[in-house]
């Protein structure tokens, strides 16, 4: 119940300043209208929209999940957080925000995505909803380690892409992969290879941030 | 010394071997490699380029086992020999890239296609670039020791993916892909037994090499930690280090 209460303190704190969740909408606009721009008049195919899609979810994960442990460390606050909670009861209250904040930036991203490119049509959409939600579960919990690593070392913002893409590089090529399936109408049961990858690097992410978070926790 | 000079002659008759020996099409004789349809003349760069994508696979092995082996004792050797393993496998996966893709070029001819192993150096190389830039990020010591180790060990859980999974479920142009007809051990594939022979002394000669430059690696920064802090602490509090 405690992982709860922290999560309501960093819902309240964002409601109050709205600071995460504006700069990802505009994130959101910034990303998809470059990409709408450059593409111009030109036809895209499928494979190509799918891959697109990652892009843009990719980097706005990038501008807003740093955000997580940043704030506690800038706040001065994480002491007290230390002192009053457990580590993986933190990692839990932030994990369950940055879980809602992905999904809700995923959800925007898709509708407009949905809406703004002609190719974008999910032909399997139970494969497509399975894909959404491994997949978001994965970018949560890799951002959120890798905010937590970011914030205890020097510098803060520019790091956070770089430590980040290579450990999200499997989860990436594979939700890509499943994308362009669900848009290509492929069964469930051809794409359960590529599923099961999702589900390993889920678990295996899960597992490994939890036993790791202490050491970056305590000081 | 016995030892680098055992190390010097093999590594010395690999390199002959591997650059000298013939490919002809029926061999006969013991030095002389079969015809591999399709590769040619180029097989013989699988003797320099397996034996540096080993290494940088076992360098990241062995950063990651002192990783876990720092973070258990807290002990800042641990901390030098994961960096010295990580430094030589960055070198490694750079030569093994730069001999992956002049051999991609002359056998598949493109210098870079994306293959799915072509992904997994480059996730390698970009894993290596990523750990050096956070450790150079943090200015404690201790700090940067814990949170490069957590930075290697969750790195190194995403590694089985790149190597073992992709390759397998993507379809590509190397051996063992999943669209290989004749997918097995990588090793298997078309070689006789003396192209086998030099292929595996490479791949211990190239092991050694690595291990012998990992000492004399670690063991220079812990004598550099060790003046380092001979010179700083009597200035600073005035006592014998």
């Amino acid at each position: 119940m405690k992982s709860y209460s922290l999560y309501q303190k960093d819902y309240h704190s964002e409601i109050r300043t709205r600071y995460a969740v504006n700069s990802l909408a505009m994130f959101i606009i910034v990303a998809i209208s470059v990409i709408l721009f450059s593409i111009g008049n030109e036809k895209i195919n499928q494979s190509l929209t799918g891959g697109l899609y990652w892009v843009v979810i990719f980097f706005s994960a990038m501008s807003g999940l740093a955000r997580a442990f940043v704030s506690e460390e800038e706040r001065g606050t994480s002491l007290t957080l230390q002192l009053i909670a457990s580590p993986s009861t933190v990692f839990t209250g932030k994990l369950i925000f940055n879980l809602i904040l992905v999904f809700l930036m995923n959800i925007v991203i898709t509708i407009l995505y949905a809406a703004l490119f002609e190719e974008f049509i999910i032909r399997n959409f139970l494969l497509f909803l399975l894909t959404f939600l491994l997949g978001n579960i994965g970018l949560a919990v890799s951002s959120t380690i890798i905010a937590a690593i970011i914030a205890k070392a020097g510098s803060k913002g520019t790091l956070y892409p770089v430590l980040s893409f290579p450990i999200l590089l499997p989860l990436i090529l594979t939700s890509v992969q499943l994308t362009i399936f669900s848009m290509d109408g492929t069964t469930i049961g051809e794409s359960i290879v590529e599923l099961a990858i999702v589900v390993c690097y889920d678990i295996i992410m899960i597992s490994v941030s939890y036993m790791l978070f202490d050491f970056i926790w305590k000081d | 010394m016995i030892w680098k000079i055992f190390l010097f002659l093999l590594l010395g008759f690999v390199s002959v071997a591997g650059i000298a020996f013939p490919i002809v099409e029926k061999p006969s004789a013991w030095y002389e490699f079969p015809f591999i349809p399709g590769l040619e003349e180029n097989a013989k760069i699988i003797f320099f380029h397996v034996p540096t994508a080993w290494l940088t696979v076992i360098a990241f092995l062995m950063s990651t086992i002192f990783s876990v082996k720092y973070l258990r004792k807290k002990n800042l050797d641990d901390d030098a020999k994961s960096y010295s393993a990580a430094q030589l496998g960055i070198i490694f996966c750079i030569l093994a890239t730069v001999t992956g893709s002049v051999w991609s070029k002359f056998a598949w001819g493109s210098f870079w296609s994306w293959d799915p192993r072509q992904t997994s150096i480059f996730a390698l190389l970009l894993i290596y670039g990523a750990w050096f830039a956070l450790r150079s990020s943090i200015e404690s010591e201790d700090k940067r020791a814990t949170l490069s180790a957590v930075y290697a060990i969750i790195a190194f859980v995403t590694v089985p993916f790149f190597i073992f999974i992709m390759p397998r479920i993507m379809a590509g142009l190397h051996p063992g892909s999943a669209d290989d007809t004749n997918a097995g051990p990588v090793v298997n594939f078309k070689m006789n037994s003396s192209m086998q022979l030099i292929f595996f002394l490479s791949l211990i000669g190239f092991t050694i090499l690595y291990f012998w430059m990992w000492r004399i690696g670690f063991k220079s920064i812990i004598l550099r930690d060790k003046l380092n802090k001979q010179l700083i602490i009597p200035n600073k509090s005035g006592q014998e280090g």
